[in-house]
């Protein structure tokens, strides 16, 4: 394998369901984990003589992803019956686009190794209808649940543009930011909102020849790690073969394969994919979606500043390390509360520390969004102010936060009430260091000293300060009279 | 019998001449009497029927406000679903379907206090033009019982010529109600695409079915368009109310147009039967008499409706009647193997001869490698008919030529030759891949005593002036009062 060099090419399908309040054709609701088949009519059933009606709404959510993935948003587009047979698809067509998408040629950023920025082409993305759930049960019978028929997915297609498997994570994880922060879909992974399709071959380059392996795509993967293993054990795999038989691409058909989660392999799923014959057609019952100017427009002005610029911002502006503004940046209502409590007069970097160190674990305990643990930006702004001015510790600033979100209660008043108030009256703390300097003569004597002893002694007699003053001296005033009274 | 039409009847209740309960049960005598022969049915409702006449004339007693249809029998083919019954597109894989939901027809139907005493028989899932391809039973033609009915809408012909109701729904995607109601010597309404809405009509080619009246006279169209017309949101393609507002279609029915102008594709008719053609152009000297003139219309590209329209329609059906697979609804095979067998054999046992030759003709056509060939080169024929018919229309008020070639034909004549049925519809086709209205009425007889319909057409959305031509011919004949004696 040593003399093989290659190169992995990944291109992903991503199916994202949609966070619209009814179904794509019809008016059911949605709802996750509902009684089987309770969110259902004729539409969505397929029954004789039921007719869809586009859901503006989807289409809208559409048209924003693709304008954040920097597509064109074509004028003019259709619905097309894309046809094959499955129990689960009650009217065995799927209610799709064909060659007109809603948006295509754009691309997304992602981070790469040496701090620079990739582009992955999207190649398309277009809405259509989900289907049910066949759910195998004992038997001889299979059952169908269509509460899921008629949802409202996204597919976005990407060019083949990812070369490592961890690059493909990376892409997966920034779009499912980004469909967060346009609110266009909830993107949990758990309830199955976002689910991947890679393609995957290798360019090996053996004695100077080429060689193509043939394309698997790795059907419904529906959390990050089964999309990066599943990547990774199809690279080792498809090179075990072709160093085992030289299959190329011309010999072998694309094929698809199942990930197994248990076993972390993938399992062929069907060996030559015949070229199915969905027989597509323009969907007669559904009139072409044309996006007018002012309608685009109407959509354009609810884009909102993307996770990827806003963390560059965050390095930038705010002098944030890449962590932090990836922490802060991750959930747009997060990042949402940091700007306004720094907008609030919160020194930036101590916000940071209050919200990541406290806020969001606090958050994330309760299940609940970071608005909604209580405080508000100005009250955590004020916080960071009395840390910043030495009013108290950086520690008593994360005890008050906790007991601001236990109580209800104002940052000051919680700092009075539980003695975190540093002592910073030069007069009042003078008295002190003169008691400890006479009740401590051999370290006194050491820091006056100076050399090696000095700092050594000058930490124990701060310590023996703070000690008096149950932590509450201001370490800086007390340091400096300590200076002064030696000197 | 003599019997009142629609709109008579409906002021009779109203004024307490007559009650819907009695024209009701009148309807049902004269059902038990004749339907054995005619078999216009796949299923009534007596009692029901009458229930809802006895509720109606309570009102009507009370003075409470009723709807333009209060009292009056109809009927609905049996495509098109309701809540109560089965809808069974005469096929026996919806033999015993019972839909959930009532089509938007139907609630207008109600919503006009209008009385639904049964569904009516047609081919299947609208398939054919004489009837013959029902899955569950033979209409005959009331004019000649040995005869078809015209198709696909030959139960709710045969019914209204029989005088089994006063006025009915059908379906037309390629000449359904325009043909029967020629066949059978009624009146028979296709709308313009979009003007009626199509939710709750169990599809078959979907870009050219519309559902229309079949009627005793002309002013019972009128009456039932006022009904069934208008914009739905539940039907994406129906048009809405300001493109195309709906007018009261009654309000100037007796209006004649003045300085109209008929076009005329003479070397396009020449393929009618000679008696069939001599009623036409007898018809054509009638309105000549009221003021008429004719033009002579260049329609190039008509020969070519028929292949367009079997390659949109059977697509199109190839696609909605997949639906039908023993899974969710509808015949289920007895003991399959695995879920291929449901669908196979479900499927084979469930659909008709020409259903299934339409499935296949529709899955080749759009099968890759084979789309632009054959559906994609329809959709363009369809368009340089819609082109022909906006030239023609630039010249004339309306454009008049026979519904069909023949008067009724003889059942079993031409079942075992495809080719020359669908040929039964060359003169109706062309109005349904244009998308425009038109309109059978009756105008004359053949040797046989067999009726003959006059088709006018005219631009979409026109049906307010189409209602009106047909109007002065009506008023000036008798054909429309000459009832078949059975
Ligand atoms: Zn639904």
């Amino acid at each position: 394998m040593s003399n093989v060099d290659y190169k992995v090419l990944v291109g992903l399908e991503i199916h994202v369901q949609l966070y619209t309040r009814t179904k794509m054709f019809c008016g059911c609701e949605l709802a996750f984990g509902a009684e089987p088949n309770s969110r259902v009519c004729p539409v969505c059933l397929g029954m004789p003589g039921s007719l869809p009606v586009m859901n503006k709404q989807a289409v809208e959510f559409s048209i924003l992803a693709g304008l954040a993935l920097n597509c064109q948003i074509p004028s003019f587009t259709k619905w097309d019956r894309k046809g094959y047979y499955y129990p689960d698809l009650p009217k065995n067509y799927q209610i799709s686009q064909y060659d007109l998408p809603l948006a295509l040629n754009g691309y997304i950023e992602i981070p790469a190794k040496d701090g620079s920025f990739k582009k992955i082409r999207i190649k398309r993305a277009h809405l259509e209808e989900d289907a049910g759930k066949n759910l195998h049960t004992a038997g001889n019978f299979s059952q169908v649940d269509l509460n899921r028929a008629g949802t409202p997915l996204l597919e976005i297609v990407t060019e083949p543009d990812m070369n490592t498997a961890a690059e493909v994570r990376t892409l997966a994880e920034e779009l499912q930011r980004i469909v967060r922060y346009l609110g266009v879909s909830e993107a949990d992974m758990q309830k199955g909102h976002m689910r991947f399709e890679p393609n995957v071959n290798l360019i090996i380059n053996r004695a100077g020849q080429e060689f193509k392996t043939p394309i698997v795509e790795v059907k419904n993967l529906n959390s990050f790690k089964a999309l990066e293993n599943s990547i990774n054990y199809e690279i080792g795999r498809q090179l075990d073969r072709f160093l085992e038989t030289g299959e190329t691409m011309e010999m072998g058909n694309k094929s698809t394969r199942g990930w197994d989660d248990a076993k972390e392999v993938t399992v062929l799923q069907r060996e030559k994919e015949e070229a199915h014959d969905y027989r597509y057609f323009p969907d007669p019952d559904l009139v072409p979606v044309r996006v007018n100017e002012q309608w685009l427009n109407e959509i354009k002005s609810r884009l909102c500043e993307l996770p990827f610029s806003r963390r560059m911002r965050y390095t930038k502006e705010y002098s944030l390390n890449d962590y932090d503004a990836g922490v802060l940046t991750n959930d747009r209502q997060v990042a949402d509360f940091f700007e306004a409590t720094v907008q609030a007069g919160g020194e930036p970097k101590r916000v940071c520390n209050l919200l990541t160190q406290v806020g969001l674990k606090l958050a994330n305990a309760r299940g609940c969004a970071i608005t909604e643990l209580g405080p508000k930006p100005a009250d955590i702004a004020q916080l960071a102010k009395m840390a910043q001015t030495g009013e108290i510790s950086a520690t008593a600033a994360n005890t008050i936060l906790e007991e601001m979100v236990k109580t209800g209660k104002a940052p000051r008043e919680l700092a009075e009430q539980l003695n975190l108030i540093q002592k910073s009256d030069a007069g009042e703390l003078e008295g002190i260091v003169d008691e400890v300097l006479k009740s401590n003569p051999q370290a006194a004597a050491d820091f006056k000293e100076g050399g090696k002893k000095s700092g050594k002694a000058k930490g124990f007699l701060l310590g023996q300060v703070m000690q008096k003053t149950k932590g509450r001296a201001n370490p800086k005033v007390a340091s400096e009279i300590l200076d002064k009274k030696l000197a | 019998m003599n019997q009142l039409s629609a709109k008579q009847l409906r002021d009779k209740i109203a004024t307490r001449q007559t009650s819907s309960v009695e024209a009701t049960k009148a309807v049902f005598a004269r059902i038990a009497k004749i339907e054995p022969t005619i078999g216009a049915f796949i299923s009534t409702f007596e009692e029901q029927a009458i229930a809802r006449a006895a509720e109606i004339d309570k009102r009507i007693a009370a003075g409470e406000k009723v709807g333009q249809l209060a009292g009056v029998p109809v009927a609905v083919k049996d495509v098109m679903c309701t809540t109560f019954g089965t809808t069974t597109c005469a096929s026996k894989i919806l033999a015993n379907f019972h839909a959930p939901y009532n089509a938007t027809v139907v609630e207008k139907l109600l919503a006009a206090d209008a009385i639904i005493i049964g569904k009516t028989n047609c081919d299947e899932f609208a398939m054919g033009s004489s009837t013959e391809n029902s899955g569950l039973k033979q209409t005959v033609n009331p004019w000649d019982t040995k005869r078809v009915p015209g198709g696909s809408s030959g139960g709710s012909t045969a019914a209204v010529a029989a005088g089994l109701c006063y006025a009915a729904l059908g379906s037309d995607t390629g000449g359904s109600i325009r043909q029967p109601a020629s066949l059978c010597g009624v009146v028979g309404l296709k709308p313009t695409y979009g003007r009626v809405s199509r939710y709750g009509l169990v599809a078959y080619g979907s870009s050219l079915d519309q559902i229309g009246p079949i009627t005793q006279t002309v002013e019972d169209c009128a009456l039932m368009l006022n009904v069934i017309a208008g914009h739905d949101p539940a039907d994406s393609t129906s048009v809405d109310e300001k493109t195309s507002p709906v007018t009261d279609y009654l309000a100037k029915l007796n209006e004649s147009v003045k300085g109209l102008k008929i076009g005329i594709a003479s070397s396009f008719n020449a393929g009618a039967d000679e008696q069939v053609r001599k009623a036409i152009d007898e018809a054509i000297q009638t309105y000549k008499k009221l003021g008429g003139t004719i033009v002579e219309i260049d329609m190039p590209h008509l020969d070519y409706a028929i292949a367009a329209y079997y390659m949109v329609a059977t697509a199109e059906a190839s696609s909605n009647l997949a639906r039908y697979d023993g899974v969710h609804y509808g015949h289920r095979t007895k003991n399959p193997n695995d879920y291929i067998e449901v669908y196979t054999k479900s499927r084979a046992e469930g659909f008709g001869k020409e259903v299934k030759r339409r499935i296949m003709l529709g899955t080749y056509a759009l099968s890759s490698g084979y789309y632009d060939a054959y559906y994609l080169k329809a959709l363009k024929v369809r368009n340089l008919i819609r082109g022909d018919f906006v030239r023609a229309f630039e010249k004339c008020d309306c454009i008049m030529m026979p519904v069909a070639p023949t008067t009724a034909f003889k059942i079993g004549e031409k079942v075992d030759d495809p080719l020359k049925m669908y040929l039964s519809d060359i003169y109706t086709i062309a109005a349904n891949l244009a998308g425009i209205p038109g309109i059978s009425i009756p105008c004359g007889f053949d040797d046989k005593q067999l009726p003959i319909g006059l088709q006018i057409l005219s631009p979409a959305f026109s049906e307010e002036k189409l209602l009106r031509i047909a109007q002065m011919y009506e008023k000036q004949t008798d054909w429309h009062k000459k009832r078949p004696l059975i």
